[in-house]
C-alpha cells in the first residue's frame, strides 16, 4: 500500500540526490516526492509517498534513518495525519461548457487563477481523492494540461 | 594584520586535524592537484607510504584497519586517481571496514567545468560510502575530519571520503573554525535492548539444538573473548562466517568452523537442522543461506543481534531482534544466564560429533595438496601470526585450513570477493605491526593484479611471506566451470604467466620455488627465517577443488564433498 513518510533533512546541496539514490539503489519506488524548508532554516522536510507492504516500508525507513543527513523519519499514513496536494489544470472550455466547467470548478471548491479565450486554469487543494476526482468530472470537458505538487503531510496535533 | 598571520595553511589544518584523531600513517599516491597538501606533509611526523597504484593504497589502508581495528587513510588525487580507489571502496563499505578515503579535487572554481583530472568522485562513489564531505571551505577541516573519523569508526564502520579542492588546500593564512562536530541526524545504535535479553537466556535454555552463528560483527565489537566464555559456558556450537574467522579458534570445542557455500559439513548440518540460531553481527549474506533465506534454518527460532537496524529481517525471517554491539550484547545475555537452567545439549553434541566424524575431508598428506600446503604453513608460521588473502580457490584453502587464533590477524576480501587484496592488504598489516609476522595467501590469478606493489615493500623493506598457490589458471572459474557447465573451460588459462620466483627477484625479493611434497616444509621454514620478504611459488596441480561446495540454487545441506 501507499505510505506517506516525512522524511526531515539537512537543508545541504546534494542531499536529495543522496536519498533519491538510495530509492533507486535499494529498488523502491518514488511515488512522489517534495523537498521544502521547514520552519528551522537547518532543515527541509521532504514527503515522500512510496508504495510496498510492511517489510519494505519499514526497510526503506531504516534506510532513511541510516543517512547522515537525515535527521528523522516517520510515516503520515493512517488518520494520524492531515495530507494536501496542489493542482493547476488547464481545462478546454468553448461558450456551451464554459458554464458548466465553472460550475464544476466551484463543486470542488477551485479556483480559476487563468483565464484565456479557449481555455481556463484551475487551482485546486485537496486530498488526492479528490483531486483524482476533480480531474475524472472535468475530464470530458477537455484535460490540457495537469500539474500537481504531490503529497504534503503533517500529523494531527492529539486531541 | 596579526589575525591574518596566526593563520596556517589549508593543506596543513587537514594534516594537523589528521594528527588529532590519531593518524600516524597515511597510503597514497601523489598528483597535480595534491601538489600543496604534499608540500606541507614534509613537515608533519605523518608518515607517508607510496604506493604503486591507488587501488593498492586503499587496499593496503585496509588491511592497516583490519589488523589493529583503527580507521585507515589513504590519498589519492583527483580524476584517475580517485576512481582508481573505487574497488578498494566499495571492498571496504561491504566488510563495513572503518577508512577515511581523502582525494584531491579541482579548485573549487572549476568543478563541473571538465576540467583536467576532474571527476564527480562524491556522486560515483555515493553508494559505496558511508558519508561523503566536499570541502568547499577551509576553515570546516577541523571538524570536517572529526566527523569523518567519528562516521568511520563508530555504529556499523564504513568508507568516509573527504573530497579536497586544491585551492581549499593551498589557501593561506586561513584560521580554522572550532572542530565541534554538528551530526544532528547521525544515529549509533549501541544501548542493548534490555527487556529482550532476558528472553534470549530463556529461549537458549528451553533449546536442545542451539547454533551461535559469528560474523564480522563479531570482530568489529571486540567480542571474542566474551563470544568465547558464552561458548565455554553454554556448550553452545559455534559456526562463523569468513569475516568472523577467528573469532572462535578451529581448534576450540565447540567450534564447528565455517558456515556456507565453502563450510565445513558439520556446520551446514548443524545450521539447519538446529532448533535456535543466534546470529551475532552477521548479514545472512548469499554466500552462507544461497541466496535462499526463507529456505534457510526453517526448523530454528532465529535471535539476530546487529548494530544496524537495517540488517534485522532483510533476509531472514527472525523471531527476536536486538539492535546493539555484539560485545555488550553478548555480555549482558551471558549475565542473565545464571537465571535459567543450561540447554541440554547432549543429544545434539552426539549428533555434531557424528556428523563430523563421517564428514571429515580426508586428503593424503604425502601429495603437495593445498590442505596440506595450509596446515603445513599453519605448524610454521603459527596461528598469530597475521594471514591476508587474495580472492579464489586460496582463499577458502586458508579458511578452512589456517588455524587462525585472532580474528585482527585475518584480512581478507570477504563481500565485494575483489582479487588483488591480498599483498597490498599485507603491505597495510605489516605497516600497522612491525613486529608481528605477516603472511600473504595468494593465487597466480589474484597475485598479477597487484603484483605492482612488490615495489612497495621493497621500497619499505616490509617482511611479508607471500605463498603463492601457482596453478596456472584462474582455479575458481575452473572449479565451477567442471562442475557446472560440462567442464567447458572458457578462458581459464593463465599462458604467459611469469616466472614469479625471479619477478620477485627482480624486485630485491627473496624467492624459493617448490615444486614437490617434500620441498614444502623446508621452503616455508626457510621463508620464515629470512628476516626481509619472499616469496614462496608453490606448484599445485589445477584440478585441485575446493570442497566442500554447495551449488547455486541448492540448500547448504545440498554439498558436493568429492
Amino acid at each position: 500500500m501507499l505510505h506517506t513518510l516525512a522524511v526531515l533533512v539537512e537543508n545541504n546541496p546534494g542531499v536529495l540526490i543522496r536519498v533519491a539514490g538510495l530509492f533507486t539503489r535499494r529498488g523502491y519506488n518514488i511515488d512522489s516526492l517534495t523537498v521544502c524548508q521547514t520552519e528551522d532554516t537547518e532543515l527541509s522536510r521532504m514527503t515522500i509517498v512510496v508504495n510496498g507492504d510492511d517489510q519494505i516500508i519499514e526497510q526503506v525507513r531504516n534506510q532513511l534513518s541510516k543517512l547522515v543527513v537525515v535527521h528523522s523519519v516517520s510515516d503520515l499514513t493512517g488518520e494520524s495525519a492531515v495530507d494536501r496536494e496542489l493542482a493547476l489544470i488547464r481545462i478546454q472550455v468553448s461558450a456551451e461548457t464554459r458554464s458548466a466547467v465553472l460550475q464544476t470548478v466551484d463543486i470542488f471548491r477551485g479556483r480559476v487563477v487563468d483565464m484565456g479565450r479557449t481555455n481556463i486554469t484551475v487551482e485546486l487543494t485537496g486530498d488526492i481523492p479528490k483531486i483524482d476526482a476533480f480531474v475524472h468530472a472535468i475530464q470530458p470537458y477537455g484535460l490540457l494540461e495537469l500539474v500537481r505538487t504531490g503529497k504534503v503531510a503533517i500529523l494531527r496535533s492529539e486531541a | 594584520m596579526s589575525e591574518e598571520k596566526a593563520g596556517i595553511k589549508g593543506a596543513t589544518i587537514l594534516l594537523n586535524a589528521l594528527q588529532q584523531e590519531g593518524v600516524d600513517v597515511i597510503f597514497g599516491y601523489p598528483g597535480g592537484v595534491l601538489l600543496p597538501l604534499y608540500d606541507a606533509l614534509l613537515d608533519s611526523p605523518i608518515r607517508h607510504v607510496l604506493g604503486r597504484h591507488e587501488q593498492g593504497i586503499v587496499f593496503a589502508a585496509d588491511g592497516y584497519s583490519r589488523v589493529t581495528g583503527k580507521v585507515g587513510v589513504c590519498l589519492g588525487t583527483s580524476g584517475p586517481g580517485a576512481t582508481n580507489l573505487v574497488t578498494g571502496i566499495a571492498n571496504a563499505f561491504l566488510d563495513s571496514i572503518p577508512l577515511v578515503v581523502l582525494t584531491g579535487q579541482v579548485s573549487t572554481g572549476s568543478i563541473g567545468s571538465d576540467s583536467f583530472q576532474e571527476v564527480d568522485i562524491i556522486g560515483i562513489t555515493m553508494p559505496i560510502t558511508k558519508h561523503s564531505y566536499l570541502v568547499k571551505d577551509p576553515r570546516e577541516l577541523p571538524r570536517i575530519v572529526k566527523e569523518a573519523f567519528y562516521i568511520a569508526r563508530t555504529g556499523r564502520p564504513g568508507p568516509v571520503l573527504i573530497d579536497l579542492p586544491k585551492d581549499v588546500l593551498a589557501q593561506e593564512n586561513v584560521v580554522p573554525f572550532s572542530n565541534e562536530m554538528k551530526l544532528k541526524g547521525y544515529k549509533v545504535f549501541g544501548q542493548a535492548n534490555n527487556g529482550k535479553i532476558e528472553e534470549v537466556a530463556k529461549v537458549l535454555s528451553e533449546s536442545r539444538k542451539p547454533v551461535l552463528y559469528a560474523g564480522g560483527g563479531v570482530v568489529t565489537a571486540g567480542a571474542e573473548d566474551v563470544l568465547r566464555l558464552f561458548a565455554d559456558k553454554t556448550a553452545v556450537p559455534v559456526v562463523t562466517t569468513l569475516m568472523g574467522i577467528g573469532s572462535l579458534p578451529l581448534e576450540h570445542p565447540n567450534s564447528l568452523g565455517m558456515v556456507g557455500m565453502h563450510g565445513t559439513v558439520t556446520a551446514n548440518y548443524a545450521v539447519d537442522d538446529c532448533d535456535l540460531l543466534i546470529a551475532v553481527g552477521v548479514r545472512f549474506d548469499d554466500r552462507v543461506t544461497s541466496g535462499m533465506g526463507h529456505r534457510f534454518a526453517t526448523k530454528a527460532k532465529v535471535v539476530h543481534i546487529d548494530i544496524d537496524p537495517v540488517e534485522i529481517s532483510k533476509v531472514v525471517k527472525t523471531e527476536i531482534q536486538i539492535v546493539g554491539d555484539a560485545r555488550q550484547v553478548l555480555a549482558e545475555i551471558l549475565e542473565a544466564l545464571p537465571g535459567f537452567a543450561n540447554p541440554d545439549v547432549t543429544d545434539w553434541w552426539n549428533q555434531l560429533r557424528d556428523w563430523r566424524e563421517k564428514n571429515t575431508i580426508q586428503y593424503d598428506k604425502d601429495r603437495l595438496t593445498p590442505p596440506m600446503v595450509m596446515e603445513c604453513l599453519g605448524e610454521i608460521a603459527g596461528g598469530d601470526t597475521i594471514v591476508t588473502t587474495d580472492v579464489g580457490q586460496h582463499q577458502m584453502w586458508a579458511a578452512q585450513y589456517y588455524p587462525t587464533v585472532n580474528p585482527r590477524n585475518y584480512a581478507t576480501s570477504s563481500g565485494l570477493g575483489v582479487m588483488g587484496y591480498g599483498l597490498p592488504a599485507a603491505i597495510g598489516a605489516q605497516i600497522a605491526r612491525p613486529k608481528d609476522k605477516v603472511v600473504l595467501i595468494t593465487g597466480d590469478g589474484s597475485f598479477q593484479m597487484s603484483i605492482q606493489e612488490l615495489g612497495t615493500i621493497a621500497q619499505n623493506k616490509l617482511p611479508v611471506k607471500i605463498i603463492l598457490l601457482n596453478n596456472g589458471v584462474l582455479g575458481m572459474v575452473r572449479q565451477m566451470q567442471k562442475m557446472f557447465y560440462n567442464e567447458r573451460y572458457s578462458q581459464i588459462e593463465l599462458q604467459g604467466n611469469p616466472d614469479f620466483v625471479k619477478v620477485a627477484e627482480a624486485y630485491g625479493i627473496r624467492g624459493i620455488s617448490v615444486n614437490s611434497a617434500d620441498q614444502v616444509r623446508g621452503a616455508l621454514e626457510e621463508a620464515f627465517k629470512h628476516p626481509g620478504p619472499v616469496l614462496v611459488d608453490i606448484t599445485i596441480s589445477e584440478h585441485e577443488n575446493v570442497l566442500p561446495m554447495v551449488p547455486p540454487g541448492k540448500d547448504i545441506t545440498e554439498m558436493i564433498v568429492r
